[in-house]
């Protein structure tokens, strides 16, 4: 068996490369472990560190959003033919230690989809970043009928046959929910595992936040007077 | 109080756009914010179509004496519309533009390494 572990990446020179030297070079059940990170049109110089860590790179030209760098992970692992896809935050947020937890449901076949889920292991969290969440995961449950407990998470890991079917169209930050969609619309398997969260300053400066709420409902209207 | 023919039409009509934009954003084409964006916009419209008598406080205070008539409604409710067929249109555009990003990402990657592979 064979996986990629996706890292979409955006001006994040600072722990690009802490992240990919943390993750693991050998799992229980997998013969090769490839890391791919897709910079998403970075001005810093996060591909030459993600390339000196080790990792494959992938170059956006232009910045097209975490939709985007996860569309062309998706797309990559779909071209190659990977039996597992996992998607991991460039930020530094997510343990490394996790993922054999969220693979072996995957290499035992149980499931399809697994999410990794920051809200149900108890692990200490800025408010704002809990109420955007839950505000994401009831609209989320309204407009696709499926509940999470973080509908948001960067962390999951898809078998073969999800990295086939699952269809991500949005750029932005709403990529997090259409996967979720594309668990309820293609029927598949899925599950949520605890993971623990590692909330520094620089990862609460990334992601999604309140404050840029209105810088893009401004630059929406800009966009309809322009 | 019964509503006129007009205002039957104009919320009908004002439904059919909502129902479009929920749709688009279940396909995926419309952003959460452009849901809640078009969403409150023929929201408020039909509420405006449906109680007029809403929109003559906001009228008087502007100096407009009285509501504004159907005309001026039914005109800038297609506009309305029109408007977010556009902003669909550029979100269109702005996928494919992404799927071109992906691509090109892609096969430079692979050329890079065929490249390599054939040098070695």
């Amino acid at each position: 068996m064979k996986i990629l572990i996706g890292i979409p990446a955006y001006n994040e020179e600072k722990l690009i490369s802490q992240v990919v030297r943390s993750l693991p070079k050998k799992l229980k059940g997998i013969e090769d472990i490839d890391i791919l990170v897709v910079d998403d049109g970075s001005t810093d110089k996060t591909i030459q560190k993600a390339k000196e860590a080790g990792a494959k790179v992938l170059r956006h030209i232009l910045n097209r959003g975490l939709g985007g760098a996860l569309k062309t992970i998706l797309s990559y692992a779909k071209k190659k033919q990977y039996d597992i896809l996992v998607t991991f935050d460039a930020d530094g947020q997510h343990d490394p230690a996790d993922l054999p937890k969220l693979v072996s449901p995957i290499i035992s076949n149980k499931q399809d989809v697994i999410i990794g889920s920051r809200w149900i292991s108890g692990t200490k969290y800025p408010l704002t970043r809990y109420f955007i969440n839950q505000c994401a995961n009831i609209i989320t449950y309204f407009l696709f009928g499926i509940w999470t407990s973080d509908s948001q998470s960067g962390f999951r890991a898809l078998n073969k046959k999800a990295i086939k079917i699952v269809n991500i169209q949005v750029d932005g930050m709403e990529a997090s929910s259409e996967f979720l969609r594309e668990i309820q619309r293609n029927e598949l398997k899925f599950a949520e595992v605890p993971i623990k969260a590692i909330y520094t300053d620089y990862s609460k400066s990334k992601g999604q936040r309140v404050s840029n709420a209105p810088n893009v409902l401004f630059q929406l209207i800009l966009r309809l007077l322009k | 109080m019964p509503f006129t023919f007009t205002q039957i039409i104009l919320t009908l009509f004002l439904l059919f756009a909502l129902s479009r934009v929920i749709l688009r954003f279940q396909g995926g084409i419309v952003s959460i914010i452009g849901l809640l964006f078009w969403g409150a916009l023929f929201s408020s419209a039909i509420i405006f179509v449906l109680f007029p008598e809403l929109t003559t406080g906001i009228a008087k205070s502007m100096g407009i004496g009285r509501g504004v008539d159907t005309i001026v409604y039914a005109s800038i409710v297609i506009l309305f519309y029109l408007v977010f067929r556009l902003y669909v249109y550029i979100q269109d555009i702005r996928q494919d533009i992404t799927k071109i990003v992906g691509e090109l990402a892609i096969r430079d990657a692979l050329e890079k390494r065929d490249r390599k592979k054939s040098k070695d």
